[in-house]
């Protein structure tokens, strides 16, 4: 489990280059650092969902980044939360 | 057979003929599902929002768990996602979008509305949401912190908009009645006349 | 800081070709065909012959082309066929005939 304030980085990972996949972590996040706000609670992981398979439950996690850091422009202080599954956030920093 | 070329009226006739056929989905089945599905609207959410406006502790549940204060007002949300409630104040507003698809709190505002479906929002509201904001003449203040929510997952996101000035007094039905779908997306911001 | 990114075409936040897009708020008034592919699918997912997921993959799997053409419930009709008859759940021959014994 991560904790409230953990600092994340969303995994730099593109299954969408290796076939069929279901995934809901958007594009413009990965790679990115953001902060974990809070567990939203655990639910089947819907990559395996989406095909009928048997799927594990997760952890899911708000996280929330700067706006900012995704794309040039903007306002430093506006950010953006994201649900994001555990497997999908690296921690060690 | 190239279901993408086929014409849609004519295969949603075929398909529900096969799935009626096959006792997965008759005429009544599908009749009730759609009164059911109607039955939820912007009101639902509007009722909540009045009510924490005028009552600390249904404010305090509302943000603790969404789903059991919407149950409270008797809207069903039972196998209903569960419901996260983003209160706006006069540091932080919320936007809320869903970049992959089209996540809507639906138990609570009904269907999604054609604007939230539309690619523009979808790419533009993470991006540009002041700019966004602006196209529903919504003037944000400097100083405050747009916060965007992409629904991404399991729960759906509803925002508590701040009350306007010039409601003091107001029962709670009619302060419900000036809260409209968008106030509870976070385009908008209730008005009082 | 505009990467070039191997994207999949539904994922589209932040893309830069409809920034410019201006987004059309008027009402839209949902037909009946609309309300009757919301409420199978309904069906389908409270009955477990389909999940919401299944429906976002089919959805997904569009061309590009046809994700754009195609209104919302368009696409959702697309890919509830597309995934009942991948597991099964209707043949080939099924939807065939009753496309022929539709006027």
């Amino acid at each position: 489990m991560i904790a409230p304030g953990t600092q994340v980085r969303v995994r730099d990972d593109w299954p969408e280059t290796r076939g069929p996949c279901h995934i809901r972590t958007p594009h413009y996040v990965r790679g990115e650092i953001g902060t974990v706000l809070r567990h939203l609670g655990d639910y089947p992981n819907p990559e395996d969902l989406a095909f009928g398979r048997p799927a594990q439950r997760l952890p899911l996690y708000h996280v929330q980044f700067k706006r900012y850091g995704l794309w040039d422009g903007g306002r430093a202080d506006d950010d953006i939360l994201i649900e994001i599954f555990g497997p999908w956030l690296e921690t060690s920093s | 057979m190239n279901i993408a070329e086929l014409d849609s009226d004519a295969l949603l006739i075929a398909l529900r003929r096969v799935l009626a056929a096959k006792g997965i989905a008759s005429e009544e089945e599908i009749t009730e599902r759609i009164a059911i599905t109607d039955a939820a609207s912007p009101a639902g959410g509007a009722r909540m929002v009045a009510k924490a406006w005028m009552d600390e502790d249904y404010r305090e549940l509302m943000l603790t768990d969404g789903a059991r204060a919407a149950e409270t007002l008797g809207i069903p949300m039972r196998g209903m996602p569960p419901l996260g409630v983003l209160e706006n104040t006069t540091e932080v507003h919320h936007l809320v979008v869903c970049t992959l698809c089209s996540c809507y709190p639906r138990a609570v505002l009904g269907y999604p509305p054609f604007w939230f479906k539309s690619v523009s929002y979808r790419a533009r509201a993470v991006r540009d949401p002041r700019g966004v904001l602006l196209e529903w003449g919504t003037d944000l203040p400097e100083q405050v912190t747009l916060r965007v929510v992409d629904s991404t997952a399991d729960y759906r996101w509803m925002v508590l908009p701040m009350r306007p000035d010039g409601t003091e007094g107001w029962s709670e039905e009619r302060l419900a009645s000036i809260i409209r779908e968008g106030d509870m997306i976070g385009v908008t911001v209730p008005q009082a006349g | 800081m505009e990467r070039d990114v191997p994207r999949a075409m539904h994922d589209l936040g932040g893309v830069p070709r409809y920034m410019c897009d201006a987004i059309d708020a008027e009402p839209h008034e949902l037909t009946a065909f609309d309300r009757e592919v919301d409420a199978i699918r309904q069906l389908l997912g409270m009955k477990q012959v389909m999940s919401v997921d299944e429906l976002r993959r089919g959805v997904e799997a569009l061309s590009e082309e046809d994700y754009l053409r195609m209104t919302y419930y368009q696409r959702w009709l697309r890919s509830i066929t597309a995934t009942l008859l991948a597991k099964n759940v209707v043949t080939a021959a099924e939807l065939q005939a009753a496309l022929e014994a539709t006027p």
